[in-house]
């Protein structure tokens, strides 16, 4: 019997598999950022290790992170001083450092794929959910905790059970008004956000596949807000120009050589999955989250459950959750007045994503009540938008172009969204307080959330194109 | 934190919610120390304080007649953000075990790695606890890690569950996955060698 795309590249990375213990499996790239890091290299200490692999780690300051200001030390104590122990723990093992000020920082999904570092075939972790972002190019990449941050420090490796397969098929084409966010947001309203918890998912299909790879990201980003440990897409021609030429790409006859193996990155025609989900692009339409998981979501000109439709012991958490965002079941969004927007985040804080917006509020200028942050991915991505002349068209719509970092979509630096406030987000969580306290999340693409920039409502962008 | 895990009777703070986020359990902005300890003072901070800081009165912890090293919850527990710090919090907080009918994988593995068991039940025996705690709130629950069984100590109901031997191993000797992966430094050497690119 054939194999799955992701058991051929799980399978060539166990390095030990002893009996009722878990696979030791050998990680190519690992990620590290400010947040996440501090306890593992305090735990590398204390047992007297060094960094196994320092070359195979790279340190990138992301979450905590000021969006203004960047050139002056950041003014919040305890975010300093985690950022500065980044630096003097990232130079004490020997780890390469973009840190805040470097031409290559940026949130580690973005600037990880940017760079070339990412390639297919590889297993990527970090300490952060969003790892499965890097699936997009056929590497299986997956979030994990600090005690495995500290273990892949220490070793190279990561003990892991290996999770079940699943694929995702989704026919057909987009249409207009709809891109690889609405997607994914379909996926995870069809399917909960339990629902792909113990697999990871191989997402397939003509709908996917004509994505751009920077679109491919998006939707293998919130693989986790279904569950799932991590989502992957096959590579093809549009992963091999994506990586071409980029910095730490392979070059000359090692780019041909990895060429020719990443060739055979694919799942066999006879390889058998622990479950498999086929949808039709035609059925999706900009989508619209009105709860607090990101799998309380629906078409923009949709109704919110009415309290019957749902399980019954379901409907304390589903209640509970329409109480927090102060709306009614059974009403629509469309027309509800938001307070901001935030295009930004791993999940659409590309190159791509800020085109797409520039694109739509070309000459249009933002509601007088709304505030618009733009924040770019990483300090390459702020380049090119200033280049391109993105900026422009952004500061003549009244939005606020920012500087790199995760920003508002986890609030832990002072970019938060007050209290009671509806900010319309193209991040990947709506959370209760994810955004600040008591703020009120819907996610959405850059495309819908440049809607209701425009027209400070939650609008049918596909009105307006 | 204890690095064995000791079977234990206790009895528990109930939590019916599904869905709970590791956002609730540690909101981002607490995120910011560079040690492991004292994030038991922020578990579910937004649930349990209000925004002047006065505990809110409907929340189960400023509830005095529900305590106990047992935290049950509604399906889906710890989805979310990957933050480690989510299971700190529950252990600094002075949980042992989180009971819920699902978990979700990376807070599963976080809290193993902390020496918090989570006892995964079904649908069925996750209601009942619920039940026996409506009932008398200081119903007590016993949790053999041994003998993998959960019982609701008033009714002697009892439920089985699943833990994979290694990591049994590992919560009642309290060794960790580092321990284990050190050991396996030749295998790792040796697999280097073998990949003829580097992936």
């Amino acid at each position: 019997m054939g194999k799955t795309l992701f058991d051929k590249i799980w399978d060539s990375h166990i390095v030990a598999s002893r009996p009722g213990h878990p696979d030791a499996v050998y990680i190519n790239t690992h990620f590290i950022h400010e947040v996440t890091s501090p306890q593992a290299f305090d735990g590398l200490r204390k047992r007297g290790v060094p960094v196994f692999r320092p070359a195979k780690t790279r340190a990138t300051a992301d979450h905590n992170v000021p969006t203004l200001d960047q050139h002056l030390p950041i003014k919040e104590a305890l975010s300093r001083k985690q950022v500065e122990m980044l630096t003097q723990n990232t130079a004490e093992f020997g780890v390469e450092l973009y840190g805040l000020g470097h031409p290559y920082q940026g949130i580690v999904h973005v600037i990880g794929p940017e760079l070339g570092i990412t390639l297919p075939g590889m297993t990527i972790v970090c300490g952060d959910s969003h790892t499965s972002t890097h699936g997009a190019f056929g590497a299986v990449a997956f979030g994990i905790g600090t005690s495995e941050v500290e273990q892949v420090l220490a070793t190279q490796c990561i003990l892991q059970y290996k999770p079940k397969r699943m694929r995702i098929t989704v026919n057909g084409q987009l249409k207009k008004g709809v891109v690889s966010k609405d997607i994914i947001l379909y996926i995870i309203s069809q399917i909960t956000a339990a629902g792909g918890t113990g697999y990871f998912v191989e997402y397939a299909g003509e709908a996917i596949r004509s994505l751009s790879m920077e679109a491919r990201m998006t939707v293998c980003n919130m693989s986790i807000e279904m569950g799932a440990r991590g989502g992957l897409i096959a590579p093809d021609n549009t992963t091999f120009e994506y990586i071409k030429g980029r910095e730490f790409a392979p070059k000359g006859e090692d780019w041909e050589k990895s060429l020719a193996y990443w060739n055979t990155l694919r799942t066999d025609d006879d390889a058998v999955f622990d479950a498999e989900l086929t949808f039709d692009a035609a059925d999706i339409e900009p989508q619209i989250t009105y709860g607090t998981n990101p799998g309380m979501g629906m078409g923009v000109t949709g109704n919110i459950p009415a309290l019957a439709d749902i399980d019954e012991k379901e409907q304390l958490s589903f209640s509970k959750s329409l109480q927090y965002m102060d709306l009614q079941p059974g009403s629509q969004l469309l027309g509800k007045k938001v307070d901001y927007v935030f295009i930004g985040s791993c999940t659409n804080s590309r190159i791509e994503d800020l085109r797409m917006v520039a694109e739509f509020v070309k000459g249009k200028q933002k509601a007088e009540d709304v505030t618009v942050w733009i924040v770019p991915g990483s300090k390459q991505v702020e380049a090119q938008a200033i280049a391109e002349g993105i900026d422009k068209i952004f500061e003549a719509a009244g939005f606020q172009l920012r500087q790199p970092g995760c920003s508002a979509c986890l609030a832990m630096n002072e970019d938060k969204i007050p209290a009671g406030k509806y900010c319309i987000a193209t991040s990947n969580r709506n959370f209760e307080g994810r955004q600040g306290p008591n703020a009120r999340t819907f996610l959405a693409s850059p495309l819908t959330a440049a809607a209701a920039a425009i027209t400070g409502k939650v609008a049918d962008v596909r009105a307006m194109i | 934190m204890d690095k064995k895990f000791a079977n234990l009777v206790s009895s528990v703070v109930p939590l019916p919610i599904e869905n709970i986020d590791t956002d609730q359990i540690i909101p981002a902005r607490f995120l910011k120390a560079t040690t492991r300890d004292g994030f038991g003072e922020n578990l579910f901070r937004d649930w349990r304080f209000g925004e002047d800081n006065t505990p809110k009165a409907g929340f189960v912890l400023n509830n005095d007649i529900y305590k106990g090293k047992v935290l049950v919850a509604g399906k889906n527990f710890g989805c979310g953000s990957s933050r480690e710090h989510a299971a700190w919090a529950l252990g600094d907080y002075g949980f042992k075990v989180v009971v819920s009918s699902f978990f979700a994988d990376i807070f599963k593995n976080n809290a193993l790695n902390n020496f918090i068991l989570p006892v995964q039940v079904s649908e069925d025996f996750l209601q009942k606890i619920f039940r026996a705690v409506e009932k008398v709130p200081s119903a007590a629950i016993e949790v053999n890690l041994e003998e993998q069984f959960i019982e609701i100590k008033a009714t002697g109901e009892k439920e089985n569950f699943d833990i994979n031997p290694y990591k049994k191993t590992c919560l009642l000797n309290g060794y960790d996955d580092i321990d284990y992966l050190l050991s396996l430094r030749n295998e790792i050497e040796t697999y280097e060698t073998t990949r003829p690119f580097n992936f």
